[in-house]
């Protein structure tokens, strides 16, 4: 009971902000809380590159055409090490370490989802329109924008720290108008008084570097007042222990620490990618690798979290499907629909959200994928409802242009 | 407006240099590269073959372990192999990266590393990471100035190739090979890849119908690091079939008619306008002027992708003539043209200290978001100067930059003077200013290389 009613105040702050109130007009906000967002839930999202294998991560073992489409070098169901769902679907055994979050109502998944992206099956053009969040493949690289940042847009006042995003590649998801911060873990920078001030001004000259040094400069700035990094000197000692910091195992673990320390401040919003998903030929090693990666993200992420994971939603979302049926090499090729994964305290957890198309010969995309039933931008638009109160129409005009979210269950408790 | 040999130097080459004088005009930059290949011979990559007795021998002890018959010895033999094919794909990066310190021919270094990307390879184990430069001596550089078809010949018949993007396990599923095998099959990877990122380009005129007719003819293909590359008519699969609407190949599977669709692809109009529109924008703009990706397709279609030509219309056209820097270096790119500005020559780069060559070159690419051979897919690189300027990727810049002083010791050079050698009279006067302004040599140094317009080409 006391756990519905923290949800119902949070909803009704939210709710303000969404109406438009800024964070210093809410009544809800004191003066110190200025630099947070207007809302205290949490929203990582997980970019999956490399077309994650839906059917092999979340096994529709109940269709009685599934093991027909598998089964040489790619084994299915609870014979196989799966751990059962809901009497339809199993768990690949390479997340198992998550089944108690499933047990927990902490974990759900949406099937035979995919982008509104059709036919080409090209990754690059796949994942650009899943960070776009658009209907059509966006266009050049000016002037683009990815939906976590337009999300951001339609909330006025933030703070850049409100959205992170995480790593050493440009995360077109959260490029936009809105003020974001970009960030690796690991990455220094120290410079002497002398140095900043004579950088600052050849900088001037260039919009691109003037805007990148001067987050820069904030960041190192923030995050060692925050006291997560060492106070380097501008040398190569100090470039020596990050790239140290950098190369050995476990980025992705570094990775999620980042994100952890973070979202336990003033950060509300963060996205990074996990990469290894391509898995044409000998799946069931390749598979499990990115798996492992992915719940090890996870587990880390509830771990660190501590409190805050009961106030946090994790989406991991990919740019296609595979193949229904393996290929002749142990794998699967580029498909079509897919699943997502939904994860954290706040998370309506347990199911397996579907419209399931069935895998018979006339139920496949094409002949050849599963046939998506629903577009996987309405999970994320459901959960942003939901979690951070944003009104519909935000969602279906401005965030997913063109988004029927109609007939999605509820994703948030 | 004809090149300036500054510009040259810098957009189209692997910068300036105390040491080498700056190409003297695009005519120049041509002839250059129609001659001897100089730097291939001052730092040789040997063949794929080179690798094959290690990779062998790797292979023997994995099949006695599996057996359980491989001894302890077997076991430390193999680790030395693995190691020595470690340090040996080391030797051949500074190989690779020495050229771009000692040439006078820059346009064919960059045109190689443009190539290379294009046709993206990963070393997807250990044992064949060195052959990621040996791919690129084989099967990209010969070509950069020849004919597209030939280079796309050879990258589809080189065994990395055929590794990275699965072709070699792929069979005809109606081959003689899979009959006695039915779980077998084709892998459509390679097939999609050579239509989507080698040749027509995501936008063009292909279908998932082509893409697997495509593979069907791939069936074929086979190499690996022990034996190089063969065609397999057992795996193939039997003919004909449709590529963009016209027959190949008949019953029996033969290469000629892989051959055949490649040299196809190669001169498809929509070939030349993704080769046009892609060498425009990684030598000139982000969003280069519709008039040289014109001029480009042009020169690519009248002359069937005659590359030399094709370089030679980039090189003598306006708009890469022009002296706004747009593009911004990649790592790569970046961290050679600092220490030829600064005077490493070859030879110290060939012989560097693999922990110091790791601390000045290595781990820095990877912070700075370009980890060495190993982009995240089979389309290479980004272009766009926002992926690389981001402030996580900035900072590492201007910290390995600033930092250098710490490599080169006393012979950091005076600020004032290199930045001169580094930009000539593309230098602003903030930056002429703030060289000299700067507290130490080091710091001086770094800023001329950490600026915009060095970072920039």
């Amino acid at each position: 009971m006391t756990r519905k009613a923290t949800f119902d105040r949070r909803r009704f702050l939210l709710t303000g902000a969404a109406l438009g109130c800024t964070a210093a007009a809410s009544p809800f906000m004191t003066p110190v809380s200025l630099a947070a967002a207007p809302w205290d839930m949490r929203l990582v999202v997980i970019i999956l590159r490399g077309g994650m294998d839906g059917l092999d991560v979340v096994q529709p073992y109940g269709d009685p055409a599934f093991a027909g489409l598998r089964g040489n070098a790619l084994k299915v169901g609870e014979a196989a090490g799966a751990a059962d769902l809901d009497g339809f679907f199993a768990l690949h055994p390479a997340l198992a370490p998550l089944m108690p979050l499933w047990a927990a109502g902490e974990l759900s998944f949406a099937h035979a989802v995919s982008t509104p992206y059709r036919d080409k099956r090209s990754h690059f053009d796949g994942q650009d329109l899943l960070e776009a969040g658009t209907a059509d493949v966006p266009g050049g690289a000016a002037g683009r924008d990815g939906w976590l940042n337009r999300m951001l847009q339609a909330v006025p006042g933030l703070e850049p720290e409100t959205a992170y995003a995480i790593g050493r590649e440009d995360l077109l998801i959260l490029k936009g108008t809105a003020p974001v911060a970009n960030w690796a873990p690991g990455t220094r920078l120290a410079l002497s008084p002398q140095a900043e001030l004579l950088l600052n001004r050849i900088y001037e000259q260039d919009p691109l570097f003037h805007a990148a040094s001067e987050e820069a400069l904030r960041l190192t700035g923030e995050l060692a007042a925050a006291g997560s990094l060492e106070d380097a000197g501008p040398d190569m000692a100090a470039m020596q222990s990050m790239m140290e910091a950098a190369t050995t195992g476990g980025g992705h673990l570094r990775v999620a620490e980042f994100a952890v320390n973070r979202l336990r401040a003033d950060t509300r919003v963060a996205a990074f990618s996990i990469n290894g998903w391509d898995t044409h030929r000998g799946q069931s090693q390749g598979l499990g690798r990115a798996l492992a990666q992915l719940s090890d993200t996870i587990l880390a992420l509830k771990l660190g979290l501590g409190p805050v994971w009961g106030k946090t939603a994790v989406l991991a979302m990919t740019e296609f499907g595979r193949t229904a049926r393996e290929n002749g090499t142990g794998g699967t090729d580029h498909g079509t629909g897919g699943a997502m994964l939904m994860a954290g305290g706040a998370v309506r957890g347990g199911l397996v959200h579907r419209d399931w198309p069935g895998m018979g010969e006339g139920d496949l995309y094409a002949g050849r994928d599963l046939m998506p039933t629903a577009d996987v931008r309405s999970y994320a638009a459901a959960a942003m409802r939901e979690l951070l109160g944003l009104d519909r129409a935000t969602l279906e005009d401005a965030i997913f242009p063109g988004l029927d979210m109609s007939g999605i269950g509820k994703v948030i408790l | 407006m004809t090149l300036d040999p500054t510009l040259a130097a810098i957009r189209f080459g692997t910068g300036r240099s105390p040491r080498i004088p700056d190409p003297q005009g695009a005519d120049a930059m041509l002839a250059a590269l129609a001659g001897q290949d100089r730097m291939a011979a001052a730092y040789p990559i040997p063949a794929f073959t080179s690798l094959f007795p290690a990779i062998a021998e790797i292979k023997q002890v994995n099949d006695r372990r599996r057996a359980g018959t491989a001894s302890k010895a077997d076991l430390d033999r193999k680790s030395a192999l693995r190691r020595e094919l470690q340090a040996r794909q080391w030797d051949l990066t500074r190989q690779t990266l020495a050229r771009g310190l000692d040439t006078d021919d820059g346009l064919r270094e960059r045109l190689t590393w443009f190539w290379a990307d294009h046709f993206t390879v990963l070393g997807k184990s250990t044992d064949t990471r060195a052959g990621v430069s040996i791919f690129a001596e084989e099967a990209i550089r010969p070509h950069v100035a020849g004919r597209f078809s030939d280079m796309l010949r050879a990258v589809v018949k080189h065994p990395m190739m055929l590794l990275y993007l699965d072709q070699s396990a792929s069979v005809g599923p109606n081959s003689a090979f899979a009959r006695t095998r039915p779980a077998r099959g084709l892998n459509e990877n390679l097939a999609r890849e050579v239509l989507e990122l080698h040749t027509l380009g995501v936008g063009g005129s292909y279908g998932q119908d082509d893409v697997r007719e495509l593979a069907e003819l791939f069936a074929g293909l086979t190499g690996n690091a022990i034996n190089g590359f063969s065609f397999n008519e057992n795996r193939g699969e039997p003919g004909p079939e449709t590529v963009l609407g016209r027959n190949y190949g008949r019953r029996k599977p033969k290469l000629e008619d892989v051959e055949q669709v490649l040299d196809d692809l190669a001169v498809h109009p929509d070939t030349a306008r993704h080769i046009a529109r892609k060498l425009a924008v990684h030598f000139v703009s982000d969003q280069p002027d519709a008039e040289l990706v014109a001029a480009l397709e042009a020169a690519f279609l009248e002359t069937g992708g005659d590359l030399g030509a094709v370089t030679g219309t980039l090189l003598a056209h306006p708009s890469a003539t022009r002296p706004r820097l747009q593009k911004a270096k990649q790592p790569t790119d970046f961290i050679v043209s600092s220490l030829r500005a600064l005077g490493m020559t070859g030879q110290e780069m060939a012989e560097m200290d693999p922990k110091a060559f790791k601390r000045l070159v290595l781990r820095p690419l990877e912070m700075m978001g370009q980890p060495w051979q190993n982009p995240s897919g089979p389309d290479g690189w980004p272009e766009e100067a926002e992926a690389w300027i981001t402030p996580q990727g900035l900072a590492v810049r201007i910290t390995w930059a600033m930092g250098l002083q710490r490599h080169f010791g006393g012979d950091m050079p005076d600020p004032r003077a290199f930045v001169a050698t580094a930009l000539g009279d593309m230098a602003s006067e903030q930056l002429v200013f703030a060289a000299g302004a700067a507290e130490t040599r080091g710091d001086g140094v770094g800023i001329v290389l950490a600026s915009p317009e060095f970072q920039r080409r």
